[in-house]
């Protein structure tokens, strides 16, 4: 046990318990923090894995961006100070039989297949995400970065079309 | 246990995962559905790097793909929000419960 081993054990408690945490609070302002919290795990386990990048945009977009949206939407929709009604029992024992089970089934398959990941060295060199992102050759993301970047033009128009309000005709 | 190889990543993403799919199942409320979705599209992400960093380290794919999924998980978040807030604005409430005008 050195100290990698204990903080990538650490780092998954955390992870695990904010995420159970948020799917079960019963008052839905808590439940957006305690997602919060989690996403704040996931990036520190991209930084464990020497992701800098990866986790610099997830600390940017999930809990600078999602998040806070989330909230925003809460407060726009929701009384967030009450509890809301909790599931009956019968919904929540078969969810839970299904996620268990399917967590059982997952776990045998990976446990058991065995991956042979010799340990090579890995850098992420952000001058290579760039060159790599708009390189036309045969392995370039030229192509998916153009199409990404239409499809969010079309998710802005489309938010502004859907949440604008329509005037009626009588007026 | 000296070292922590993949295996033990994929299992914390795969408990991650089906965390997810629990809170899906038993939340009723569509906000809180939209943040298991994003649990779930977090412990994908994961799986990405890891495979990513673990198996193939010498290409830069899994990054790519993670990069792509934050994007796109950006964007639907933005379409569902504006939608609930268009629901909520024509019957008063987010549950899944009351949106039922195209059932029949």
């Amino acid at each position: 046990m050195n100290s990698t081993v204990i903080m990538f054990y650490c780092i998954s408690a955390f992870i695990l318990g904010t995420g159970i945490l948020a799917v079960t609070t019963g008052k839905i302002f808590r439940s957006a923090i305690w997602l919060l919290f989690s996403m704040m795990g996931i990036a520190g386990l991209y930084f464990w894995m020497q992701m800098e990048f990866i986790a610099a945009v997830q600390i940017i977009v999930y809990v600078g961006g999602i998040v806070v949206l989330i909230i925003f939407s809460i407060f726009l929709t929701q009384k967030s100070g009450e509890e809301m009604p909790k599931p009956p029992l019968t919904k929540t024992i078969f969810s839970l039989l299904a996620a268990i089970l399917g967590f059982i089934f997952s776990y045998l398959l990976i446990y058991q297949y065995g991956f042979n990941d010799g340990n090579a060295p890995f850098e992420l060199k952000v001058s290579d995400i760039g060159l790599k992102m708009l390189d036309t050759g045969e392995h370039g993301f030229i192509l998916p970065f153009e199409v990404i970047s239409v499809l969010l033009l079309a998710a802005l128009v489309g938010c502004i079309v859907i949440a604008m309000k329509v005037k009626s005709i009588e007026e | 246990m000296n070292e922590i190889n993949i295996t033990d990543i994929l299992l914390v993403s795969t408990a991650l995962f089906f965390v997810g799919v629990y809170g899906f199942f038993t939340r009723r409320n569509m906000i809180t559905m939209l943040m298991s979705v994003e649990l779930i599209l977090n412990s994908v992400n994961i799986n990405f790097v890891a495979f990513n960093k673990y198996l193939f380290p010498q290409n830069l794919d899994g990054v790519f793909f993670t990069i792509f999924i934050i994007t796109i998980a950006a964007a639907e978040a933005a379409v569902a929000i504006a939608i609930i807030i268009n629901m909520y604005r024509s019957h008063h409430s987010v549950d899944v419960e009351d949106a039922t005008d195209l059932k029949y």
